[in-house]
């Protein structure tokens, strides 16, 4: 029973691990400027964790067996503990997930402290039952007035979100059901949502954060690469939860001017 | 935390002792004889200790329950709420009116039955001290027929209740609902919360005086439901004078 | 009975008062309103049996949903997206609130509390009694909201505002939601009554010579757990009240403005973020609850089955008061992608790497204890050893979501799904089953059948790290949670066959679980007869008759001499010393 117990456990670890290490499913491609850091970290915990992982079921593993009951076992070892040991092995776990957590929040107070940049492109992400909202400022960088009065999806994106038309700064906002950013610039997003908590999740650029009714959230992030990137709601919103998708779509600046151009034309 | 033995000899609470009760049969001594309970009879004393710490733990969770209530209205009233039609934060704290006379009345009512309750609860703790002594045959300490502090205390529970519910009834006179606004929210959780939980303590009252008149149980165990009653009474008052300061801090 | 003769165990009779009077008579009073610590332990016991028996066919049909989401299923038929979520959300509930804070607790806690440490019952068995129905009466009132109009709540077990507050966000948000948090106030009532019995039996109720720190470490974790329990439930009530209010009254605790399907409402000014400070300042607390009985079982039975005392018994009951304790503080770990102050969720994360340290200390004593030990591999033993391997699996996942940094690619996947069934829902589990076949000889009398036994641990060991480990991949990949169908997001298609290999997974393993079923029933009336100590173990339960009497000792208080775990003492007759023989020179 201590070899069976031995075998198993340690085909458990060393099967997890594998497919720990040769991950056919793993963090999807990184795109945004935050992306090398956080997987730079996610990298350096799993590779601590996994040696603890490792040495702790192994030992296990190796106990059970080595110290099983036969006739020809030594009687126990009468000891109650070990207070060096346990003031050791005390300390150094301690060290090291500290030391892990403050190697990871340089990562988040860059994320997360401060504000976007004076340079990034505004855009307000509004999340509603079932399906994700775009709004760009237009020439004159600021949003214009929403009223839930005016909210009615049946009517196109605008409704959707109550643009009130009668606000002057709302004339040259856009509004889409898919997002578009221009690479290597920084988006200052601004989470709303209209009716219960979602949640806008890129994985692709590593983001994360969740909208609530009742709060504006500024977040920011740089998209580094090109491409087309699936948008996903992390917060359990109702029945259509697992089908409130949206698309992000990097493109170049330029693209990215024309494609403005051409909404703000379709507004005339 | 050193241990008690428990000690004394099994004794059928039915049979009360006629003499001063036998010795305690089994050896081991007399440690951890308090409470005033003599050779023969419970060992009262450690039940009412038991009792009390019971009743701290329960109070305990009571507190928290007012705790979460507490950093909810803090939280809540500090909250600005972001205003989608004009894009801008501001306060919906509606400002809280309540009717003082009302207020003081009630409030004096109960200060006024934590007294009466205070009262019986040492009436009985004297007659539990002195019930061994009134065993003796031949003995007797006169007819104790002592003010109905039990019954007097019940009263001005019930009165307190309907002055809540006087209280309650002119709020809403003034437009001052449970929906108003987040201020008469928890104005009304916070006095409805406690008027509830005065209501069990008047349930715990008719239950002591019930026990003492109805089910003959003994003045030691009558004690008991007495005197955590009367601390949770106390606790009752306590709360209700926390809850109005807290209301008038926030208003 | 005259005093023994001298340095000999002292023959005291009890004057505990709640037993100064003969066992009852009639089934009534024996088995349905009993005031027996042991009859109220064997109704929780049965009661979190039944639950945990729902709470996986609920999970069956989620995982079969997942893989054939046009299976149509007898009994309930096709099942729709919301009913998945109904599915879910009743899960979690039941599991987390009828099974794991109930078993344990209420069941074995109820049971071996008072006769560990010397008592002839629970300080209030009056209240004991009161607990446990009113839990019955949660659950009623929990599986009713199956039956109503619009069925179960859809919002998940964490029932996070605007979701859960507003009747008309989903289907099962009507009187369904409103039944679910009625039956979870219903649950904190209980609950606390539980935990200010558990409480005072264990600091008034100690027999001479049981010492706080000769206490066996079971009586600890159930101690600490109704600690926890007093402390945490008020503060879900408030919550749930408040919730209560939102739904019912038109109060706005917790809704801003809000439109749903086009209808604007009356509520402004709230904060879904209250809601989530309020309950997971119970929900946190609430998860050591499930998991420190298990770690008190686990440590009973390494003990005993290795024949060590427990490597280092103070470090394991200062890690358990240190987990407790910590447990308070680290709630916002929860909440870091919530819209929370990230100042606030650096805190949160330092706190809760901190609560990873007693965690690991006492994994280090269990692997301490079987060094060097003399390992038996009755089951008992093997579900203890299971334990060990899956908590170290399950909470070496913690310190990938206590960062916030990593919390951003994970929160809300599947990574923490597998995070918490391996602690949760497969080790606490371990912690259950090890005390089941453990003390199942003492409660009913007879031995479990072994060979059954290693066949359920088997299965169910490599069976559940089958269905959980492959999550913590899942996660990685981006695998969102709570998503009802795989067949919208393009990235999920490649996640499908591990979807599938864990539903494969979980056929096997909860068919498996039927093996413990049957072993449990035939063993009450088939099982070879115990003796009073079949393990040769040194707690209290173990000095007295097999199943224990009325009133736990016959008549007689125990004196207690040496700690709990006494075993392989040199010099001593036997290979295990009982906490009542004789004192030894080395007992601390």
């Amino acid at each position: 029973m201590g070899l069976a117990l031995l075998a198993v456990i340690w085909l458990i670890t060393f099967v997890s691990t594998y497919f720990f290490i040769w991950h056919p499913w793993w963090l999807p491609a990184g795109a945004s400027a935050a992306a090398a850091g956080i997987d730079h970290q996610f990298t350096f915990t799993y590779i601590v964790m996994g040696i603890v992982f490792v040495l702790a079921q192994c030992s296990l593993g190796l106990f059970v067996w080595m110290y099983r009951e036969r006739k020809s076992s030594p009687p126990a070892d009468y000891s109650h503990g070990n207070t060096t040991m346990e003031v050791v092995w005390t300390v150094l776990t301690a060290v090291l997930f500290v030391g892990m957590n403050l190697m990871g929040s340089k990562i988040w107070a860059a994320e997360r402290f401060a504000p976007a940049g004076d340079s990034a492109i505004p855009v307000e992400v509004t999340g509603m039952q079932f399906a994700w909202y775009f709004r760009y400022a237009g020439a004159d960088g600021k949003f214009g007035l929403t009223n839930p009065k005016l909210m009615d999806p049946s009517s196109g994106s605008e409704a959707a979100i109550g643009l009130d038309s009668n606000d002057p700064a709302s004339k040259d906002d856009v509004v889409t059901g898919t997002m578009m950013l221009p690479v290597n610039r920084q988006v200052d997003l601004t989470l709303r949502a209209v009716d219960v908590i979602h949640s806008f999740f890129v994985p692709n650029m590593r983001f994360k954060q969740d909208a609530v009714p009742g709060l504006a959230i500024h977040m920011h992030f740089t998209p580094t690469q090109v491409g087309d990137y699936e948008i996903a709601c992390a917060e359990l919103c109702g029945l259509g939860h697992y089908k409130m998708h949206g698309m992000l779509k990097v493109v170049s600046q330029e693209d990215f001017d024309k494609w403005l151009a051409a909404r703000e034309a379709e507004k005339q | 935390m050193s241990t008690l033995a428990p000690n004394l000899a099994i004794k059928d609470p039915r049979s009360r002792d006629a003499g001063g009760g036998s010795p305690p049969s089994c050896g081991g001594g007399g440690n951890g004889n308090e409470g005033g309970a003599s050779n023969g009879s419970f060992n009262y004393g450690e039940r009412l200790r038991r009792a009390r710490l019971g009743l701290v733990l329960g109070l305990t969770a009571v507190m928290m329950l007012f705790v979460g209530f507490t950093s909810a209205l803090l939280v809540r009233k500090g909250l600005p709420s972001f205003d989608a039609q004009t894009n801008t934060y501001s306060r919906d704290w509606t400002t809280i009116r309540l009717p003082y006379t009302l207020l003081l009345v009630n409030t004096f009512i109960l200060l006024l039955s934590s007294g009466t309750m205070e009262f019986a609860r040492r009436a009985i703790t004297r007659q539990a001290a002195l019930a061994p002594v009134k065993s003796i045959p031949g003995v007797s300490l006169g007819e104790e027929r002592g003010f109905p502090w039990l019954g007097t205390t019940v009263v001005l529970g019930l009165g307190f209740l309907a002055g809540q519910l006087l209280l309650w009834q002119t709020l809403r006179a003034h437009d001052f609902f449970v929906y108003t606004s987040p201020s008469s929210s928890f104005t009304y959780l916070l006095f409805a919360t406690h008027a509830i939980h005065l209501a069990g303590g008047i349930i715990a009252l008719m239950y002591a005086a019930v026990s003492s008149w109805l089910m003959h149980k003994p003045v030691e165990a009558q004690r008991i439901v007495v005197d955590v009653t009367a601390w949770y009474w106390h606790f009752m008052a306590l709360l209700w004078i926390y809850i109005v300061v807290l209301l008038m801090l926030v208003r | 009975m005259a005093r023994g003769a001298g340095g000999g165990e002292t023959i005291m009779a009890t004057s505990e008062v709640v037993h100064a009077h003969a066992a009852p008579q009639g089934f009534i009073r024996k088995y349905i309103f009993s005031l027996d610590h042991k009859v109220i332990g064997i109704q929780y016991f049965f009661l979190a049996l039944t639950a945990v028996w729902v709470g996986m066919i609920l999970s069956l049909f989620m995982r079969i949903h997942l893989i054939w989401p046009d299976a149509n299923l007898p009994l309930i038929g096709h099942i729709q997206p919301e009913a998945y979520l109904s599915l879910l959300t009743m899960h979690g509930t039941i599991m987390v609130f009828f099974v794991l804070t109930t078993a344990p607790q209420g069941g074995f806690g109820n049971y071996f509390l008072p006769i560990q440490i010397g008592a002839p019952d629970m300080a209030f068995p009056v209240l004991n009694m009161l607990s446990f129905w009113t839990t019955f009466v949660a659950m009623v009132v929990m599986l009713a909201s199956f039956f109503v109009a619009g069925g179960a709540p859809l919002h998940g077990w964490t029932g996070y505002p605007p979701l859960s507050a507003i009747q008309s966000a989903g289907p099962g948000e009507g009187l369904g939601a409103d039944l679910w948090i009625t039956s979870i106030a219903i649950f904190c009532a209980a609950s606390l009554m539980g935990a200010l019995n558990f409480i005072t039996t264990t600091l008034d109720l100690r027999a001479k010579g049981m010492t706080l720190m000769r206490m066996p470490l079971t009586v600890w974790s159930w101690f600490i757990t109704a600690i926890l329990g007093l402390l945490a439930f008020g503060v879900l009530l408030s919550a749930g009240i408040l919730l209560l209010m939102d739904r019912n009254l038109g109060t706005s605790f917790f809704l801003p403005t809000i439109v749903v399907n086009g209808q604007l409402l009356g509520h402004k000014g709230g904060s879904p973020l209250l809601w989530q400070h309020l309950f997971w300042f119970f929900g946190h607390p609430e998860v050591y609850i499930a998991i420190l009985p298990g770690m008190g079982v686990a440590s009973q039975v390494l003990s005993t089955f290795s024949r060590k005392p427990i490597f280092g018994y103070r470090a394991m009951v200062y890690a358990m008061l240190a987990i407790g304790f910590l447990g308070f503080m680290v709630w916002g770990h929860h909440m870091f992608m919530s819209g929370m102050s990230p100042y606030s969720a650096f805190a949160f994360s330092l706190l809760t790497m901190a609560i990873g340290v007693p965690s690991a200390i006492k994994t280090f004593n269990w692997l301490g204890t079987l060094y060097k030990g003399r390992v038996r591999f009755f089951t008992p033993m093997l579900f203890a050893i299971g334990f060990v391997s899956l908590f170290v699996s399950g909470g070496l996942s913690g310190p990938f979501l206590a960062q916030p940094t990593l919390d951003i690619p994970l929160h809300d996947t599947y990574f923490v799904v597998g995070h918490f069934h391996l602690i949760m829902g497969v080790a606490a589990i371990f912690g259950i089953f090890a005390a089941t076949y453990y003390w199942f000889p003492k409660m009913f009398g007879r031995m479990m059948s072994e060979p059954m036994g290693k066949i359920h641990f088997w299965i169910t060991f490599i069976g559940t790290y089958a269905i959980f480990m492959p999550m913590h991949y899942l996660g990685m990949a981006g695998h969102p949670r709570r998503y009802s169908q795989l067949t919208e997001l393009a990235y999920l298609h490649a996640l499908i066959p591990v979807q599938r290999f864990m539903t494969y997974a979980a056929f096997i393993t909860i068919g498996a679980q039927l093996i413990f079923v049957f072993n449990l029933f035939w063993s009450m009336f088939k099982g070879a007869k115990a003796s009073d100590n079949p393990w040769d173990a040194t707690t209290l339960e173990w000095t007295t008759a097999t199943p224990p009497p009325h009133d736990n000792f016959g008549g007689h208080t125990p004196v207690v001499h040496n700690g709990p775990y006494e075993y392989g003492v040199p010099g001593a007759t036997r290979d295990f010393v009982m906490q009542t023989d004789p004192a030894i020179g080395a007992s601390h």
